[in-house]
């Protein structure tokens, strides 16, 4: 194990580093798709955040839902310190007098330049932290004592709530109430010569928090947050304090989840507070759970894929289309069939499955099985007749069916369902990416 | 003052109107192998839950090494509820939380084994080292603990060897036979640098054969870590082999203590648990 430990380091920083280089080259390739980049900044983004509530949902065994209020507090505490002066005026200006008065990337970049303004930035990054890790201390002082459901609810409600705060009126002169802070420091501030960093930014960030995230996990205090998920009272009967360690799982996940705020907002260039509802922490906790709890790996790839599909992949599903001329008939005959192979597949891949590893579970293992599928088809069949989309039979021009605006979140709603009943354990289960290389499993 | 290591006094612990614990006053003296016994439901785990601070007693204190380390008096909705002696003899209040007890050098095993299951036998016990640690978050992260962490997984693959558990150091610790993973709670409680070791039914599930090898294990590390342990067995073999003293429980009081010989023919302990236990 000790032998292998340092070439893997070096893979680990050598790929890092290519990878830093393909995607400096993206970002100053002409030609290359605005989507690809859009994709890998917010995927970058999305990874950390994603890896964040792993810290605690998937090594502490905690449940959070309040990734999305850190979040804001870590994109709105960047976003205020970072507005130069000069645009204070414009950008608050429902508040006269609006604005802290000063810029930390401002002055530290007239004084310094470039690096100055990176300081800057990286300072202000880790203030955004910070704050969301103060919150994360305070709400945890009276939660985390109590069982950890309370948590969930305790989370949910704080996010909420700091978002109607952040709006309210009186605010207003260092929040911006309900309007948006902008024009602050963000990536497309960076230039190394003549090639922008927009893209190749994100990524040193999220790379470098991920990587002492990894760290943190691997350290002795990580092997205790595991220990806590694995058995709490064991734990604490070999000398955790269970409070303690909850807190400080709480606050590591939180300041990252700041951290990640703060560069959603530089992505953006924006920052609004209506943006960070709870339906952003589920996406989180969607892209932790398709990529495997208690995995940092399967979270960084499910963050990439996820931001993928519905910013890129899965948009056509939202367009309108009409193919003219088309033999709908045939298309129908074929989709149809692709569905009932596909499905006999699983029956029988799955029947075998069980079979060799429990022959007497076979039966309850068809029922649940069926139950699933039944399931699935249900809810395949009334989005179909529910969207009352069969028209296209009789036409010879093809409006293909189901297309139009939203029809992208049903089709994700569906591969998440599917994911979860018959992938429970996400794409990585609890391993990590080197696992899957390794020969010799010990861990199963 | 004396050289007890665990003194329990007046403890009782009731939960709701039922008394769990009723009254309990025990020592166990330092070096010494001590059993707790008494039918199912005697209350011998809930007093184990009470040493490690699981569980606040309702009434009376416990001392470890001579230090007051827990203490109650009935408080609350108990003040009505409370339903056996002493009631008053205590004001105070001490309840540190378990992982407190350990760090002051009390550690155990469950009755149902609870081992961290998604760790290996070595990380189990390494995890347990975690309670010694003396490097913060920040040094830990940055690997600023070198030193230490290196010493710990030293003492952690010495313990492995003594225990004879260093062919299966990277198994899933929930992977291993019941025995084995007895042996591994134990190898992880000892992790802990304990004084007083509390072991609840080690035996339990196990053959004669293997019951035999535990006796002469637990004798074993009580000479090599210089323990005091501290008991709870059903097997009569083990425990009559291996006991400088033993307390009987029933019905959460003490019935009887002494030496091996002296309980086994005590008239009350043979009615309320040897007779039973024989054909059992
Ligand atoms: N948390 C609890 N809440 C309520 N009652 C409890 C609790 N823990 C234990 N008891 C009760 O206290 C009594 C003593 O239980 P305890 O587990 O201490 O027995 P034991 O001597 O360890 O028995 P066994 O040999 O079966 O392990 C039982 O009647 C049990 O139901
Ligand atoms: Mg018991």
């Amino acid at each position: 194990m000790k032998r292998n430990r340092i070439p893997q380091f070096f893979i680990i920083v050598g790929a890092f580093l290519l990878l830093l280089a393909v995607v400096l080259m993206l970002d100053n390739v002409p030609g290359v798709p605005v989507m690809l980049l859009i994709v890998l900044r917010k995927g970058a983004i999305y990874a950390l955040v994603a890896v964040s509530m792993n810290i605690l949902n998937g090594f502490t065994g905690l449940f959070s839902l309040g990734q999305a209020g850190f979040m804001l507090l870590g994109a709105y505490t960047y976003a205020i310190l970072t507005v130069p002066v000069e645009n204070q005026a414009l950008v608050y200006q429902r508040y006269p007098n609006g604005g802290i008065g000063f810029s930390v990337t401002e002055s530290l970049g007239r004084v310094l330049g470039q690096p100055g303004l990176l300081l800057g930035v990286i300072i202000c990054l880790i203030l955004g932290g910070i704050v969301a890790g103060v919150f994360a201390y305070l709400i945890g002082l009276p939660v985390l004592r109590l069982k950890s459901d309370y948590l969930a609810i305790a989370t949910l409600g704080f996010a909420e709530i700091i978002r109607a705060v952040v709006q309210y009126e009186k605010l207003g002169p260092i929040t911006n109430g309900s309007n948006l802070l902008s024009n602050f420091t963000n990536f497309s501030n960076f230039h190394l010569g003549s090639l922008k960093l927009d893209t190749v930014m994100p990524f040193v960030f999220a790379g470098v928090c991920i990587w002492v995230i990894t760290l943190i996990i691997n350290s002795t205090y990580g092997r205790a947050f595991k220990a806590i998920r694995d058995d709490e009272v064991a734990a604490e009967a070999m000398g955790i304090n269970l409070a303690n360690h909850k807190r400080m799982s709480f606050i590591i996940s939180s300041f990252f989840a700041g951290i990640s705020g703060a560069m959603l907002a530089m992505y953006q260039a924006s920052v609004q507070a209506t943006i960070f509802k709870a339906a952003m922490t589920y996406e989180i906790l969607l892209i932790v759970v398709l990529g495997g709890i208690g995995s940092i790996s399967g979270s960084i790839i499910a963050a990439f894929l996820f931001v993928g599909s519905s910013e890129w992949w899965l948009r056509f599903l939202d367009n309108t289309t009409v193919l003219p001329n088309f033999n709908a008939k045939l298309l129908f005959a074929i989709i149809f069939a692709a569905i009932v192979v596909s499905i006999v597949f699983l029956v029988v891949y799955r029947q075998n499955k069980a079979q060799k590893s429990r022959p007497e579970a076979v039966g309850r293992g068809r029922k649940i099985l069926s139950l699933k599928l039944s399931g699935v088809i249900t809810l395949v069949v009334g989005t179909l007749l529910l969207l009352g989309d069969l028209r296209f039979l009789i036409s010879p021009d093809l409006q293909v069916p189901l297309l139009r605006s939203g029809f992208r979140m049903v089709v994700f709603s569906i591969i998440v369902m599917i994911v979860v009943l018959f992938f429970s354990r996400g794409l990585m289960g609890d391993r990590e990416l080197p696992d899957l290389f390794r020969t010799r499993h010990k861990r199963l | 003052m004396s050289d007890n290591v665990l003194k329990v006094e007046n403890v009782t612990m009731q939960f709701g109107g039922v008394v769990a614990v009723d009254n309990v006053n025990l020592e166990v003296n330092a070096g010494e192998i001590v059993s707790l016994i008494g039918p199912n439901g005697a209350g011998k785990t809930t007093a184990f839950n009470v040493i490690t601070g699981v569980y606040p007693p309702t009434n009376g204190v416990v001392y470890f090494e001579g230090k007051k380390i827990v203490e109650n008096y009935p408080r609350g909705k108990m003040k009505k509820l409370y339903k056996t002696e002493n009631n008053g003899a205590y004001t105070h209040a001490i309840e540190p939380t378990p992982d407190k007890i350990t760090r002051m050098g009390v550690a155990r095993t469950f009755q149902n084994i609870r081992l961290w299951s998604s760790q290996t036998v070595f990380e189990n016990i390494l995890i347990a080292k975690h309670c010694r640690v003396t490097a913060g978050l920040l040094s830990a992260t940055f690997r600023m603990n070198k030193l230490e962490e290196r010493r710990q997984r030293e003492e952690c693959d010495e313990l492995l060897r003594i225990l004879g558990l260093e062919g299966v150091r990277n198994e899933l610790a929930t992977s291993l036979p019941y025995g084995q993973q007895r042996r591994v709670e134990i190898a992880r409680a000892l992790a802990t640098q304990p004084k007083l070791l509390l072991l609840d039914e080690p035996a339990a599930g196990m053959n004669p054969q293997e019951t035999q090898e535990l006796t002469a294990f637990i004798s074993r590390i009580r000479t090599d870590f210089r323990l005091t342990v501290f008991i709870i067995e059903h097997h009569m073999a083990l425990v009559m082999d291996i006991s400088d003293r033993i307390y009987v429980l029933d019905f959460g009081k003490l019935i009887a203590s002494g030496t091996p010989a002296k309980v086994q023919n005590d008239q009350r302990v043979v009615d309320a648990y040897l007779g039973v236990s024989e054909d059992a």
